[in-house]
């Protein structure tokens, strides 16, 4: 089944701090991060899924999400306006403030 | 058996990049044992072919930074093509004569942004227009330092940015493969398509350096 994706360009979210055991591609570095929605490359097939063999499970939206340096690492000293992107699921974001 | 697209799994294969054994051969490990028995299993049952897997094998072995850099070279000399490329890479590169490959996205760089690419996780590469990747990049070092302290690594190899230049770190953390479109040097307006294309070298298409002007 695929879903229409539920964040807009612009949009403000923060990745799940969800911590399961099983295979995912969702970096440690930004859980619990707050970002910005820069690209929705559309939806995708899980590595939850692909992890383990299961190559036609559902495909789920997946955006490139930009997050400012500073928020990632406090003690960042490089200028402000200097990103990391990461491409993440739908699932593993949620709205933030 | 090749891969649709060019992601390196990040299960620990050792140091091992996906084997091609040819049948019978000595000592094939026991990935390379799976992966000809997944093959011809596939072959049989008419899902792949043969000569389809060989045709993958070679476009992958094929492909170098010198696939990048005519890809680079038309962009800074046909506004439409650029255009197409910074839009939907995947579609300007099939136009290009490239087959059809996964989700792909070329980011240019300006005097304003700075981009450079990574895969945090495993060594994810655009392989199909790179070839395949230099050992540093799927280094620990490299992987875990550049999305932390992106411009001393940078200045590492060599390249400092001023504070005015926004950096942008891309981790290829799914499906998706990115690859830089290196600033045009000064002193190159003369130049021919095949003159510009020798001048980008591949750490430009990565990011981690400027195509310089040309000597002389």
């Amino acid at each position: 089944m695929t879903t229409p994706s539920k964040f807009a360009l612009g949009a403000r979210v923060r990745v799940r701090t969800d911590n399961p055991k099983h295979h995912n591609r969702t970096p440690r570095f930004t859980r619990g991060k707050i970002g910005t929605i820069a690209r929705q490359h559309g939806p995708m097939p899980l590595p939850e899924d692909l992890g383990y063999g299961r190559v036609c499970g559902e495909s789920v939206p997946i955006y490139r999400v930009h997050f400012r340096q500073a928020d990632l690492w406090p003690d960042y000293t490089g200028p402000d306006g200097d990103i990391v992107s990461a491409d993440l699921h739908e699932h593993w974001l949620e709205p933030a403030p | 058996m090749s891969h649709p697209h060019d992601h390196d799994h990040d299960h620990d294969h050792g140091d091992h990049d996906h084997g091609h054994a040819p049948p019978g051969d000595e000592g094939a490990s026991d990935y390379a044992l799976l992966e000809q028995a997944m093959r011809e299993l596939l072959i049989e049952k008419g899902v792949i072919t043969a000569d389809g897997v060989r045709r993958m094998i070679e476009r992958l072995d094929e492909a170098s930074p010198a696939t990048g850099a005519r890809i680079v070279a038309r962009a800074w000399t046909d506004p439409a093509f650029k255009k197409a490329l910074l839009d939907d890479a995947g579609s300007a590169l099939s136009a290009f004569g490239f087959g059809p490959m996964g989700k792909f996205i070329a980011l240019e760089n300006t005097p304003d942004t700075h981009n450079v690419i990574v895969c945090t996780l495993c060594s994810c590469y655009p392989r199909f227009v790179l070839g395949f990747p230099p050992d540093w990049y799927k280094s620990t070092a490299y992987r875990s330092r550049v999305v932390r302290e992106p411009r001393a690594v940078l200045q590492e190899f060599g390249l400092n940015l001023p504070d005015s230049t926004q950096v942008v770190v891309s981790d290829s953390t799914a499906e998706i493969r990115y690859m830089v479109v290196p600033m045009r040097p000064p002193g190159t307006e003369a130049m021919s398509e095949q003159e510009l294309a020798a001048l980008v070298h591949r750490d430009a298409l990565i990011g981690t350096a400027v195509v310089p002007p040309p000597a002389g």
